[in-house]
């Protein structure tokens, strides 16, 4: 083998980081970044650029490079690609030697592949928009704690999407009249109440005065209906120590599901909880505030659906994943890759639902797909055609909003849902006949034709910002 | 809008007690019976039907009716051995479930007869 030579100065980074052909490996990490260079930087080098100060590059030559292999350590631009539509604008395939990263850390494999890059001069705006995990890597995390089959039988829920509601309003209620919402909503037929993800332990309502009344509706409601039921407890707090404070007393009480908050938290916390819960025996329900910082301008950031796998490689077993029909942003074919992403083992690459690779999760168990936000018993018939069973549906302002109050408001959404799955079990098509099988099943249920004449003008007719790559944009 | 309605349901009143999917709507009629046994059918899934006293019906384990009916594909036969259950208990719950193999889980499961309840 012939020995290298050491010169001093800056070199171009496609010398040493593109290489169209090189041929990848099962194991190999794999990442596809939309680049928007600067002017005049072609776009192979900008590719490996961005292969370089996400793996083993820096700006200049330095010696110690020859002390090591940086072949088989280096990150390699192998494709660049048109993004439909924009002129400007590229895809970037990088693939990365799993050695690079340490095994079960996503906060490793994130350190690099969104650390210093993305701020670097020679790219105007940077976004990754899909990786490959290796199965070699996944089966090193943690992942659900639970996944969707356990949780079903811990709950007893079969052949159907469960319940849920977001108690309102989200700040300043009392601990007593905050577990009164709860306790209005269970008895009225929902699997699940949630913690609001601003609600930690503020002045007005301590943490653990909210578990206490909260665990009483629970069990009371589970007394009187003969059914399991829920309430996430958010246990997202300021630090590690306060959250599994929190956790156990949760656990101490009898509570089955905690929820926790893994953008803002942090991922070290979170995948530390995720744990912590499959040590425990508890569900896990997983918020996402500050997601839309990260995925919403289309080119700069992380898309969501990485985020959903890294989700699910740390542990969750539930995500929220945008609803597509209520009042916060969502493409719905986007919203189809991702939600298979959190549920299935084996994902195929699809660009018509903007997935790049074939995923492989092995073992991993997937969990389920939340929908939450402005929606009402009118989207039932297109959420469970949407979601399928392996969903959550959070009705918060279409419960408590309800006439007659929660109580009814979640019996009408009871209805509402069951009425959609048997509908849908004897063949029917959801979409185009719901209005008739709604209307049919308010027949028997006067909360449901209430909450019928209460929404029904309701639309969120807003167009998505960050929609799918397309060239008739 | 309608004035403002009472949400009746009660620890005292068993009839308040529900049993999971399809038990907030009207008990199925028989050919709606079936069409919920064509579904598991269809869905290649193994029929089973299981049965409880009212009182215990929060329990996952009920009495299983003989065993799942591996690879039975005629719903008639499904449908005859859920009404034998229910015709040896008819103050029973009886409960028909479609096992996937696949996926490790209840595909679905719900009440088909519903036991009498007395308050």
């Amino acid at each position: 083998m012939a020995s290298k030579t050491y010169t001093a100065g800056v070199k171009e980074y496609r010398e040493t980081y593109w290489e169209p052909d090189y041929p990848i490996k099962e194991s190999d990490l794999l990442a596809v970044f939309k680049v928007t260079p600067q002017p005049g930087v072609d776009r192979e080098e900008a590719a490996a650029a961005v292969a370089a100060e996400s793996s083993t590059g820096t700006w200049t030559t330095v010696w110690t490079d020859l002390l090591t292999d940086l072949e088989h350590y280096k990150g390699r631009a192998y494709k660049v690609e048109d993004v439909p539509g924009d002129d400007e604008a590229f895809y970037a395939f990088i693939a990365y030697p799993i050695d690079l990263f340490e095994e079960g850390s996503i906060v490793n494999v994130f350190t690099s592949l969104v650390g210093n890059v993305f701020g670097f001069k020679a790219v105007r705006a940077l976004r990754l928009e899909d990786v490959r995990f290796p199965l070699h890597f996944v089966m090193t995390c943690p992942g659900p704690p639970n996944g969707i089959q356990v949780e079903r039988d811990k709950l007893n829920k079969y052949g159907r999407p469960l319940l849920g509601c977001t108690i309102k309003p989200k700040l300043g209620l009392s601990a007593k009249n905050y577990g009164r919402a709860v306790y209005e909503c269970l008895r009225g037929g929902l699997d699940f109440t949630k913690d609001d993800e601003n609600v930690n332990s503020q002045p007005f309502m301590r943490w653990r005065d909210r578990f206490e009344f909260v665990m009483e509706a629970i069990q009371k409601a589970e007394e009187e209906t003969g059914e399991r039921k829920g309430h996430y407890l958010n246990v997202t707090a300021p630090t590690p120590e306060e959250m599994y404070k929190r956790a156990e007393f949760a656990k101490e009480l009898g509570a089955p599901i905690i929820m926790h908050d893994y953008i803002t938290a942090g991922f070290c916390a979170h995948q530390g909880l995720s744990n912590w819960c499959r040590d425990n025996g508890m569900l896990l329900h997983i918020h996402r505030a500050m997601h839309a910082v990260l995925d919403r301008n289309p080119n700069h950031g992380i898309h969501f659906r990485v985020l959903t796998k890294i989700l699910r490689m740390m542990g969750g077993d539930q995500l929220h994943t945008g609803t597509v029909v209520g009042k916060l942003e969502g493409d719905r074919q986007s919203t189809l890759g991702w939600i298979d992403l959190l549920r299935k083992s084996y994902i195929e690459e699809d660009r018509s639902r903007g997935i790049f690779f074939d995923q492989e999760w092995g073992a991993m168990p997937g969990a389920f797909a939340v929908a939450s936000g402005g929606i009402h018993v009118w989207h039932m018939p297109a959420l469970l055609s949407i979601f399928g069973d392996d969903g959550v549906f959070q009705f918060g302002g279409g419960t408590l909003g309800h006439p007659w109050g929660n109580a009814a408001g979640a019996a009408a959404n009871r209805v509402a849902l069951e009425a959609c799955v048997k509908a849908r079990n004897e063949g029917r098509e959801l979409e185009k006949e719901g209005k008739d099988i709604l209307t049919n099943a308010a027949k028997s249920s006067p909360e449901l034709k209430a909450a019928m004449e209460t929404w029904k003008e309701i639309k969120f007719e807003f167009d998505t910002v960050d929609k799918l790559d397309t060239a008739h944009r | 809008m309608s004035e403002i309605q009472d949400y009746k349901s009660k620890l005292s009143d068993p009839n308040s007690r529900r049993f999971e999917t399809f038990s907030y709507l009207p008990e199925m009629s028989q050919d709606e019976i079936r069409r919920q046994v064509q579904y598991i059918v269809d869905q290649g899934w193994n029929a089973a039907v299981e049965h409880t006293e009212p009182e215990n019906a929060f329990d996952h384990y009920w009495y299983m009716w003989k065993l799942p009916m591996f690879g039975e594909t005629d719903v008639d036969a499904i449908l005859k051995e859920a009404e034998a259950c229910h015709k040896e208990h008819p103050e029973h719950h009886v409960r028909l479930i479609g096992y996937d193999n696949y996926r490790q889980t209840q595909g679905t499961a719900m009440v088909i007869y519903r036991g009498p309840i007395e308050a």
